[in-house]
């Protein structure tokens, strides 16, 4: 083989795993990206039933209810507009009444939302940004009320 | 009086960086020897500076001076002495300060032992680290200064966020910040060989041992990231694909590329150019990390405070230099001589082939890291790209990468006999085979991945295990010979193999965790038991006890085995009084390689507690595997070639310049 071939077949390995690589970004960017959705933007502009997603807002005061078998109901709201939801398991300890939260799942058909994972703050002085954007769009911020607007952790 | 003198020493230190980032380039350029030497002391006192003033934040932590504000905002007079330590870090300010102390450290490691180094040379490289760090001086001075005062000291601090005092802040951001931070040596080298237009195999000896060492506290970096994560948030996941996880992983793939071409461009003089771009690309994602990491674009446990300056600063920085060294690169490399050939089918070709799978690799991972932050900035909708994304993008593009890697060490440089190196892999194969019917056999017949995954790490293994017979001719020559042969190999070899064993544990942790683990979500009352993977664990009753800075509810595990006590668990609910906030404390009970993993979830209404009781096989070889991976490459750092450096250039065509 020339220099020239061996270059050549070298830009050719390397465009057919760039271009696998692509393919398979691709792909999954199809299947598997979530998208947040606060949840004014889901009573404006309801998504199918099932969709995979991720809801942040507050835990509305007096909508926590604990039932059997870890089964949890609250509310997240951003104050415009409210939804259910539902989860078993075991809630981040920091998920408070009125803290920022963001709960990752499907929207039912009835409208209720069933989390798979509900993520909370992780240190009492910051909130989720993606809360934070919620709360100001929907015109329920007041500025200086978390001091540093930051961190979330699941 | 102590906080202004650290303050002051770092205003020096940049004086000194101004000094350096100047006047060596200056000497280069006019061959004055004592311009070009100049470097070495600057550097040496610029890291003394840089020394002096993190010493004097540490006095102020530890003397829980709270008239200091980020003392204030994360320490607390009743913490123990390692947290406060190690809280001067567990901020932003306090991080940034760590980060320019291990950068000046490697600029003064680099003037103390580059020696041999030639003159114009190490004048460039030290410029260039001292330009990095005037950058980043005047970040932390204008905009994260630590040792800023309140008008008024308040009694009492803050505290440290709870979920940071434990000794994985101890462990986890230094190590992680050395790999970082060390890359920077790599990055000034290539930035020096495209200013003297002129590179060499000698230049790849100087580079190697800085990336190995960068790569090797970057390898056990992120591994005690991750177990730090696993016990710590109480979700026994040990990676999440989390951006900020991302950005620590990207530098890592391109390291790894970085350190195996520079083996080809050590030993055959070829792959120069690609060498250049790799050092400048390893960097860059070091430097894409910090921007990530602290101008909170991202939410995560790793934000402290986001200010937009902060960010905007940072962006500046990564600006000027990723696309100052790329421009430089595009403008120079073309002066770079083309290297030796090689066949394909060649050590050199496997080489090719682990950079090509490795970076792509790494280009899914900035992908997928950076795409939601594009979309937001363009569309405003939020996405997040999670775990199956990187498992339908990353790990396919592992799996050949693995396969190929125990092929490389075998062939021979320039012109390799693949059919030769497949017959001798022959005996790692069938022991991969049965792996694979074994793994299969044992789970019933469900699922093919595992299996495949498992026999892929027995291939590894058996590959590493393959090249040291091979070279020390076990099994064919005498023992004894192949015993003295052993000894006498490189320590490079020994190295590769057993840093490729170490990636193999890895996998294999890997695999069988996500496969195997069984989990538990449950409600006990005291005098009940759960049972999980053959463990039977009665739950004995809670304790309320107090530490230092925290209550704890305790909640006491027998722990059974076919009957048999083998232990207690009490996993544990801390909380901080100072910041009215909770954190987990996992309970974790070693078996072999494998872990019981208990937390605590609320105190239910009836009294019952909830928790999370999880079994994970073999988790500990992920990390076992990290730690084997960095002790390859210390043995690879002691070879002979590497600590006498390079040659001294005894002919002058060793220093031909490009034409």
């Amino acid at each position: 083989m020339t220099r020239k071939q061996r270059r050549l077949s070298l830009i050719g390995v390397s465009g057919l795993v760039l271009l696998a690589a692509v393919g398979l970004v691709l792909s999954a960017m199809r299947d598997s990206i979530v998208f947040f959705r606060s949840p004014t933007e889901i009573a404006q502009d309801r998504p199918a039933p099932g969709t995979r997603m991720r809801i942040g807002g507050l835990v509305k005061p007096g909508s926590l209810t604990r039932g059997d078998n870890l089964n949890i109901r609250f509310a997240v709201t951003d104050g415009k507009n409210d939804i259910a939801v539902r989860y078993q398991g075991i809630v981040p300890d920091l998920f408070r009444e009125g803290q920022g939260v963001v709960a990752e799942g499907k929207l039912e058909a009835d409208g209720g939302f069933v989390a798979d994972s509900v993520l909370a703050k992780h240190d009492e002085r910051y909130m989720p940004r993606e809360v934070v954007d919620a709360l100001k769009k929907s015109g329920h911020w007041q500025e200086g009320e978390v001091k540093n607007p930051g961190a979330a952790v699941r | 009086m102590i906080p202004e003198l650290g303050h002051y020493a770092l205003v020096l230190a940049l004086a000194l960086g101004l000094v350096q980032a100047v006047v060596p380039i200056v000497g280069a350029h006019t061959r004055d020897g004592a311009l070009m030497r100049l470097a070495n002391s600057t550097a040496l006192m610029q890291f003394a500076f840089v020394a002096l003033s993190f010493g004097a934040l540490t006095v102020c932590y530890v003397t829980s001076d709270f008239s200091v504000a980020t003392v204030f905002e994360n320490s607390h007079s009743q913490m123990p002495l390692i947290y406060k330590i190690t809280s001067v870090w567990g901020n932003h300010e306090g991080s940034m300060l760590l980060w320019v102390l291990i950068l000046s450290l490697f600029g003064a490691l680099v003037a103390a032992f580059g020696v041999n180094l030639p003159g114009t040379l190490k004048a460039y490289v030290l410029a260039i680290q001292s330009w990095i760090a005037c950058a980043f001086y005047l970040f932390i001075l204008l905009t994260s200064n630590p040792f800023l005062r309140l008008p008024q000291a308040p009694f009492e601090g803050r505290d440290l966020n709870p979920i940071l005092q434990d000794v994985g802040l101890a462990v986890h951001p230094p190590l992680l910040y050395l790999g970082y931070v060390g890359f920077s040596i790599a990055f000034s080298f290539a930035v020096a060989a495209l200013i003297e237009g002129r590179i060499d195999a000698a230049w790849a000896r100087w580079v190697r041992p800085w990336t190995l060492a960068a790569w090797m506290c970057l390898t056990v970096g992120i591994a005690m990231g991750s177990y730090w994560a696993y016990y710590e948030l109480g979700w026994g996941g040990f990676w999440f694909w989390d951006p900020v996880e991302n950005a620590s992983l990207m530098p890592w793939l391109a390291g790894t590329a970085l350190l195996h071409s520079a083996v080809v461009m050590e030993k055959r003089n070829a792959l120069k150019v690609w060498t250049i771009l790799l050092a400048i690309l390893t960097f860059s994602l070091s430097l894409i990390g910090t921007f990530l990491v602290r101008s909170g674009v991202l939410t995560s446990v790793h934000t402290f405070a986001s200010d937009p300056t902060r960010g905007v600063f940072i962006l500046a920085i990564l600006v000027l230099f990723i696309g100052g060294s790329l421009t430089l690169f595009a403008w120079r490399a073309p002066l770079l001589k083309q290297g030796g050939l090689f066949a394909p089918v060649s050590r050199e070709g496997a080489l090719v082939l682990n950079n090509l799978f490795l970076t792509t690799a790494c280009l899914t991972v900035f992908v997928g890291t950076l795409y939601p932050l594009a979309l937001e900035a363009i569309s405003g909708a939020k996405i997040s790209v999670g775990a199956p994304f990187f498992n339908l993008t990353f790990a396919p593009l592992f799996i050949p990468l693995m396969f190929a890697m125990p092929f490389g060490p075998l062939l021979a440089w320039k012109r390799g006999d693949l059919p030769g190196v497949a017959q001798r892999l022959m005996a790692a194969f069938a022991v991969a085979v049965i792996g694979v019917a074994a793994t299969f056999a044992a789970q019933g017949g469900s699922g093919v991945l595992a299996p495949f995954g498992i026999g892929l790490a027995l291939f590894v293994m058996g590959g590493a295990l393959t090249d040291l017979a091979e070279r020390t001719g076990l099994l064919r020559v005498p023992l004894r010979t192949a015993a003295a042969r052993a000894a006498g190999l490189p320590r490079s070899a020994w190295g590769t193999a057993v840093a490729h064993f170490g990636l193999a544990l890895t996998l294999a942790g890997i695999v069988s965790v996500s496969t195997w683990a069984s989990e538990r979500i449950i409600a006990l009352k005291p005098a009940q038991s759960v049972s999980l993977a053959g463990y039977e664990l009665s739950f004995d009753g809670v304790v309320q006890r107090s530490g230092p800075n925290y209550r704890e509810l305790a909640a006491k595990f027998t722990v059974r085995s076919g009957g048999v006590v083998i232990g207690t668990m009490e996993p544990s609910k801390r909380t901080f009084a100072s910041r009215g906030m909770t954190t987990t404390e996992a309970a974790l009970m070693t078996r072999g390689f494998s872990q019981l993993y208990l937390s605590l979830g609320d105190v239910e209404k009836d009294g019952s507690v909830a928790m999370r009781l999880y079994f994970k096989p073999l988790i500990l070889l992920i990390w076992l595997g990290a730690v084997v991976m960095m002790l390859g490459g210390a043995l690879s750092l002691s070879d002979r070639r590497l600590r006498v450096g390079a040659p001294k250039p005894a002919a002058k065509s060793a220093l031909q310049p490009a034409e």
